[in-house]
């Protein structure tokens, strides 16, 4: 009997032995030319966008004061490396990111934590979390800077903008773990903290990465935002700076820095995510 | 014989799983529901007894009241002879969805339980391993379930519920999520397991006649409030003192009387 269930139920993987038939070549050939075509528009997009941005303000068409072009771009940056100690501003942002981040992440997922383990504290503090996190944090930065002084407040728009988004994904996320799972872990004997180990942690893995993902995005907001309030250093400063001395090519070149970095950090997070749910 | 068992003089063992008068009621916001009411019977030690009902009828929740994971609002829920408290690794509990956790192996499934527990690894890792291998698994024990059919799903969650060692074994509908075919062959496969090793097992189904097919005993339930309307024994004498498989008491020429007696049951209180 076992052996006719076996069969029957056979995984659903098949062996890919057999030779791969003409249809399915010509499928797969279709497929590649299809991505070629994309990554070649892309490219295409690309290109056209820094010739037009080249050639417009050379020709006199757009003011070159205003928008700058890709090769003053190139040599601002340059001079930026050279005059303005680029990798040392580079380095303050990246530290200011990575350190709000980090204590946004933590500190929300240990507030979200207590509030799936006691739901009374959920219910009360709910309306505040909702107004907190309604609330444009950008309009903090003047308090936060009287408070906290230049460098603090940067720490504090950045963590503020990015820890409520935090609580609310992650505790969400806990709230929907599926019950099923979690009556199974109770009828095993389960306790609440290991229903929270075993279960909702494990179970929400996915979650925790979407709110890192989406926390990249919004630390960097933060940063840049405290540092055009204060800062005497960063990319944000570079921006304000190059703004009030009528540096386009300057300005660009911190925003593409900028891009790059978020990138950068983005990759870091997805190869995590590939680790972690490996 | 009740005065003997009830001053502890018996020399009859207490049955295994026994409801005594129990009620339940479910509080909410918008109102109360009494989802079991007066429930009283037993199960012997190693009896296999299905409960059918339409849904809603309470069969979840005597499950829920017998694996310790609520208490009755009235009467006495006992396993031998005590009244349960909370749960308890003497009960294992099959759900309607397999539940298996998608992060974890088949194995680490399996050892869910001793892991909560704080039960000694190693042996228990031992005997996942046994028990997996000898429902068919034994080359699976390190894929995810998501590599799994809907079939091997349901003997790894078995098997995780038999890695606790528990001598009851509560099912609810665990067959439903499944399709025709694995379902026949699932319910044979695991009511054999079941009977081999000897356990005391309770199935909720709405299905008759899996209820009929599987068990020595089927209880039948009525709806809103959910009580005790009938109990059925079930033997297939015409197929011999044995009893049967379940996939051969299909064809017996008894299950056609009881399906109908039950199924007319159940159509009779709407
Ligand atoms: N947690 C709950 N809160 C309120 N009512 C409930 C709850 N669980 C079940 N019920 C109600 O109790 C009744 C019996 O439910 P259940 O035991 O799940 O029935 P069955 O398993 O037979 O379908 C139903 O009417 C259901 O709506
Ligand atoms: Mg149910």
């Amino acid at each position: 009997m076992v052996e006719t269930v076996s069969a029957v139920e056979a995984p659903a993987k098949a062996p890919a032995t057999a030779p791969p038939s003409a249809a399915y070549k010509k499928w797969l050939s279709l497929r590649a030319r299809d991505r070629f075509m994309v990554q070649a528009a892309r490219a295409l997009l690309l290109i056209t966008f820094l010739v037009l941005w080249e050639v417009a303000p050379r020709m006199e068409l757009v003011i070159p004061m205003l928008t700058s072009y890709p090769t003053a771009v190139w040599d601002g940056f340059l001079e930026l490396l050279a005059l303005q100690n680029l990798g040392w501003h580079i380095s303050v942002t990246m530290m200011e990111v990575v350190i709000s981040f980090t204590v946004a992440m933590v500190l929300g997922t240990a507030i979200a934590i207590c509030l799936w383990l006691s739901p009374m504290l959920e219910r009360i503090l709910d309306p505040f979390l909702v107004v907190g996190n309604a609330l444009p944090k950008i309009a903090l930065v003047p308090i936060f800077y009287i408070w906290l002084g230049p460098t603090g407040s940067i720490y504090a728009v950045a963590i503020a903008v990015s820890l409520f988004i935090t609580i609310l994904m992650l505790y969400t996320g806990f709230n929907q773990t599926d019950p099923n799972k979690i009556k199974l872990a109770r009828t095993l004997g389960a306790g609440k903290r290991q229903i929270l180990s075993k279960v909702v942690l494990p179970g929400n893995v996915h979650t925790f990465m979407a709110t890192l993902k989406a926390n990249i995005g919004l630390s960097l907001v933060g940063v840049i935002v405290g540092e055009f309030q204060a800062s005497k250093a960063g990319l944000g400063y570079l921006i304000v700076y190059g703004s009030q001395i009528f540096r386009m090519d300057m300005v660009m070149a911190a925003i593409v820095i900028l891009s790059l970095i978020s990138v950068a950090i983005y990759f870091v997070v997805q190869k995590a995510e590939a680790w972690l749910t490996r | 014989m009740n005065k003997e068992v009830a001053s502890g003089w018996g020399r009859k063992a207490p049955p295994k799983v026994e409801f005594r008068n129990v009620n339940l009621r479910y509080f909410s916001e918008s109102g109360e529901t009494h989802a079991v009411k007066d429930m009283s019977f037993s199960v012997d030690q190693g009896e296999f007894v299905s409960i059918v009902g339409q849904s809603g009828c309470g069969k979840s929740t005597l499950l829920s009241l017998l694996s310790g994971l609520m208490r009755p609002t009235d009467g006495q829920v006992l396993i031998d002879g005590k009244p349960v408290t909370g749960p308890s690794p003497q009960v294992g509990f099959m759900l309607q969805q397999d539940t298996l956790f998608e992060w974890r192996t088949i194995l680490e499934n399996a050892l869910l339980g001793p892991e909560i527990r704080n039960m000694d690894l190693v042996a228990a890792r031992e005997r996942a391993e046994r028990i997996l291998t000898s429902y068919g698994l034994g080359q699976f024990l390190h894929h995810t379930p998501g590599q799994l059919s809907g079939g091997m799903r349901q003997r790894a969650a078995l098997g995780r519920t038999m890695c606790m060692e528990p001598d009851i074994l509560l099912l609810d509908e665990p067959f439903s999520a499944l399709d025709f075919q694995t379902r026949l062959a699932i319910a044979e496969e695991i009511g054999d397991i079941i009977r081999r090793e000897g356990k005391t097992a309770i199935l909720v189904t709405h299905d008759i006649p899996e209820a009929i097919a599987m068990a020595d005993r089927v209880v039948v339930l009525s709806p809103r409030p959910g009580r005790l309307k009938s109990i059925h024994e079930i033997s297939f004498d015409s197929l011999g003192p044995t009893r049967p498989s379940s996939m051969d008491a299909r064809d017996a020429e008894e299950f056609r009387d009881y399906y109908h007696t039950i199924w007319t049951e159940m159509e009779n209180h709407g």
